[in-house]
């Protein structure tokens, strides 16, 4: 019985997964292969790889939003056929209602069970209640009734991820959330999102090509590797579960960034040809 | 504030260097970079000099003598034949024909354009279904449909509402399916991701998002509306302001084309004008000042 749900089971598993986009030309190699993954309840992973390793695809696989082509995806011991509820995403732009207040987005999931029930008034007192409390956790209070517009990009994406955890999805996924925020935003928002686990006690599952934010974030970091996608290593990260922005210069960090680095260098074949180079530019001076 | 002198690779003449009296005031930016700003005062006074120049350049053309009367008459001519079309003559019937006209086969264009551009911008197949054979016939010329209308219609106000009707629907709903199509898939996907079924999808997000979008294809699609409605009025019909420019031309009265040419472009510009109060109205969200 697979569908006996025990304290050993993992939140996600995805089995011998592969995914072949409809219309590739033949011969181009599968956006996922045989990808094999599972995710702890409350565990914090993040994907990582070059681009083209298909960390978005699996992210969205998982989201419901695209169909894998083979193997099989579980979260909570069900199928996943479809977007639902219990996964709630973020991404990386764009995804906010500019025509509703940052309050009204936040309750945007409640406003769907509004319409569907007749709700009793602890109900909406009680969603009302986490609002608020979501709003206090991302720290934006005092603009509640604020826009989108109004904010900045930080600002917009603090407002995302509340609305997501509005309705206590099982599992958050986010798509490259921090990637358009200047270098210090995106640091207050690593150390947001971690506080936000530890309280929510959600489980996510981040992608990012960013390895320095993989390696913070992540108890975990799973490694691809492109042509075709695949997860090259899993590699647990050498840091306490409490992490602060020192760490960063110590010396486990170092070393599993060094290491994370060389290969996806090496999986990208983008490496710098300086020899090639060097030939390109005495042939130009001799002109 | 202190007041020690500010370190210079220049060697001072005093222990204090003495700060310069008048502080130079940096150069304001031109209004004529590409893509400059002008402050709306600048912006006026440019609106302005826009619709008065053409005003001025015909005042002298006319004063001149360069040109018969007859064939153009002067702005102080305009006004007051306009003055007497309103007091001596139907002005107000004839706009008032006019405007229901318009507003009645554009109604009507928007009742049926705006769910079926949602339709065609929402589902592929609907899009697939209709929207070849919507631009089929959006390239028929709406003016060659007269002699149709004529026949189907007479020359009763539906055959007018339905010339206005041919010549806006079409182009609508392929605008509004565009306007439909623009929503940013992350907003439909972050609903889905939120448990909203497909009906909830297209009311609470596309219909939402591109509302704002709608409005504007509708401001753009009245003025066309006018266009045709003129040309309605000039073929089959004994009343309104397209049909008093013809008639003017008969008895060579210019000075009545004139002026109901010009009330034609006021009224446009008013309604223009309402629409963009409404859009400032009905969706504050698009119109801060960052």
């Amino acid at each position: 019985m697979t569908t006996t749900t025990s304290v050993a089971t993992p939140k996600v598993q995805i089995r011998q997964v592969g995914k072949v986009f409809s219309g590739a030309p033949a011969g181009t190699p599968a956006a996922l292969q045989d990808i094999n993954l599972s995710i702890k309840d409350n565990e914090f992973v993040t994907l990582v790889g070059a681009s083209g390793c298909g960390k978005s695809t699996l992210l969205r696989i998982l989201a419901g939003l695209e169909h894998h082509s083979s193997g099989e995806v579980l979260c909570s011991g069900r199928a996943i056929t479809a977007p639902g509820a219990d996964r709630a995403m973020v991404f990386q732009h764009y995804s906010l209602y500019p025509w509703l207040t940052v309050m009204e987005n936040i309750k945007f999931s409640r406003l769907l069970k509004v319409g569907r029930e007749n709700l009793s008034s602890s109900d909406v007192e009680a969603a009302s209640g986490r609002a608020d409390a979501l709003l206090n956790l991302i720290g934006l209070s005092k603009v509640a009734n604020a826009y989108p517009s109004q904010l900045s990009g930080g600002m917009q994406q603090r407002v995302a991820i509340a609305r997501a955890l509005m309705g206590r999805p099982q599992v958050l996924l986010m798509d490259e959330p921090f990637g358009a925020l200047d270098a210090q935003t995106r640091e207050v928002m690593h150390d947001l999102i971690l506080h936000i686990h530890r309280i929510e006690k959600t489980t996510i599952v981040f992608v990012t090509h960013d390895v320095d934010e993989a390696i913070y974030l992540g108890q975990r970091v799973v490694l691809m590797a492109p042509r075709p996608g695949r997860v090259e290593r899993i590699l647990e990260v050498p840091l306490p579960a409490r992490r602060s922005q020192d760490m960063k210069v110590g010396a486990p960090f170092r070393e599993l960034r060094a290491e994370i680095l060389a290969s996806i260098r090496e999986s990208s074949g983008m490496a710098t040809d300086f020899d090639l180079l060097e030939k390109l530019s005495l042939q130009s001076e001799a002109f | 504030m202190s007041t020690t002198a500010p370190l210079t690779a220049e060697p001072s003449a005093g222990p204090i260097a003495p700060r310069p009296e008048v502080t130079p005031t940096p150069p304001s930016p031109s209004i004529w970079a590409i893509a400059g700003r002008l402050s709306r005062a600048q912006y006026w006074a440019f609106a302005s000099l826009g619709l008065l120049l053409p005003l001025v350049a015909w005042a002298i053309v006319s004063a001149s003598g360069w040109v018969d009367p007859v064939f153009l008459p002067g702005p102080m001519t305009v006004l007051e034949r306009m003055h007497l079309w309103l007091m001596e003559d139907d002005l107000i019937t004839d706009t008032g024909i006019s405007i229901y006209r318009v507003v009645a086969g554009f109604a009507l264009s928007a009742a049926l354009a705006l769910p079926l551009g949602l339709l065609i911008g929402a589902f592929r197949p609907v899009e697939a279904l209709l929207e070849p054979l919507t631009d089929f016939i959006r390239y028929m010329p709406a003016v060659a449909f007269i002699p149709l209308v004529m026949l189907w219609f007479g020359i009763e106000e539906s055959a007018k509402i339905a010339i206005i009707f041919i010549g806006t629907f079409f182009q609508m709903v392929l605008m509004v399916a565009e306007n439909v199509r623009l929503v940013p898939t992350a907003q439909i996907e972050a609903a889905q991701t939120m448990g909203a079924t497909r009906g909830e999808i297209i009311r609470l997000v596309l219909l939402q998002s591109a509302k704002p979008a709608m409005l504007d294809t509708l401001r753009i699609t009245m003025g066309w509306a006018w266009t045709y409605l003129v040309v309605a009025e000039l073929v089959a019909s004994n009343s309104g302001l397209g049909y008093s420019i013809l008639k003017a031309q008969r008895f060579l009265k210019t000075d009545t084309i004139f002026a109901g040419i010009i009330l034609i472009g006021v009224i446009g510009l008013l309604m223009d004008q309402a629409f963009r109060w409404l859009h400032r109205r009905a969706f504050p969200y698009m119109h801060f000042k960052r």
